[in-house]
């Protein structure tokens, strides 16, 4: 064990996902330190994959900007949150983004549940433990629980709880959540 | 399409981050950093070939104490892609060690879950 540095030995690594606008920016920020990152990316035509031998595929590089935040549990070992860019079209980052992560908070937004398909399905086919984080909004409805859970036709172990984003208390406790799922799933395993 | 072919219509330009690692996007050192990758500054005095610019000097500075690959581009307000060509340089050189990935993403303990668990419990 003497080989161990002292510092920022230990990183946890967790992904904040949910569709455009459904607070994953304010839940980050809430509980961290937070700053932007940006990343460029090679944008590459869809239609390439089925003639890739001919090298003459168009490239183009995007700059995306996701939420990056850091929270220290104590010296030694920190929380890294990433937030996942929303948009469809950056969904081939994705893997880079999880390779390593411990679990995933998926956020939603009633109004627009939908939204969120897209990224359960993401870490279900992954394996990636997850659990849904509702963020009640003002003028939102209410809806409980279990109703999320037979909308997003969760299986019945995956945690569905609600939050206020805004909330350091909260995104806390979304946390805390989390950590013990990922650790009932890696019992299970 | 804005018919230009340096030109992300919604990005904006897309050669400008790389100005600073004199238009490459990658570096010769071939490093497999990732986001999470630990980065440190090395203790021992470094001959090496490199030209530091500022932004190597920078990394330098912030790397006095292991920090993510992540973590250097958001400090220093550069894009991913242009921090790994510069922390590749460093490599090459030895001025920086890396270590990855970071062993509780890669080994998860329960006892660390734990650890987690009760340092946010305590937040």
């Amino acid at each position: 064990m003497d080989s161990r540095p002292s510092e920022a030995e230990l990183a946890v690594k967790i992904l904040v996902a949910g569709g455009f606008g459904a607070g994953k920016t304010t839940l980050v920020g809430s509980v961290s330190e937070m700053r932007p990152l940006r990343t460029e990316e090679q944008l590459t035509e869809r239609s390439v994959g089925v003639d890739e031998l001919t090298g003459v595929e168009q490239k183009r590089t995007t700059t995306v900007a996701m939420d990056f935040g850091r929270i220290t549990l104590r010296t030694g070992l920190v929380l890294y949150l990433f937030g996942t860019p929303g948009q469809d079209r950056f969904w081939f980052m994705w893997d880079e983004l999880s390779e390593g992560a411990l679990g995933a908070v998926v956020l939603v937004d009633t109004r627009r549940l939908a939204d969120c398909f897209a990224s359960i399905d993401y870490f279900e086919r992954r394996g990636l433990p997850f659990i849904i984080a509702v963020n009640t909004f003002e003028g939102g409805k209410n809806h409980t629980p279990d109703d999320i859970r037979v909308a997003l036709d969760l299986d019945p172990d995956i945690p569905v709880i609600n939050c206020d984003a805004r909330s350091r208390e909260s995104t806390r406790q979304v946390l805390i959540t989390l950590m013990g799922h990922v650790m009932t799933a890696m019992a299970r395993r | 399409m804005t018919g230009h072919e340096w030109l992300d219509e919604e990005a904006g330009p897309i050669v400008r981050p790389f100005t600073l690692t004199g238009g490459r996007t990658a570096s010769g050192h071939p490093s497999g950093l990732d986001l999470m990758t630990l980065v440190v500054r090395t203790s021992e005095p470094v001959y090496g070939s490199l030209l530091l610019s500022p932004e190597h000097e920078a990394i330098l500075r912030l790397a006095h104490s292991p920090l993510t690959v992540a973590e250097v581009a958001a400090e220093l307000d550069l894009a991913v892609g242009v921090v790994k060509v510069l922390l590749g340089d460093l490599l090459a050189d030895r001025h920086i060690t890396m270590r990855r990935p970071a062993p509780v993403a890669q080994f998860p303990h329960p006892r660390i879950i734990e650890e987690v668990i009760h340092g946010l419990q305590a937040l």
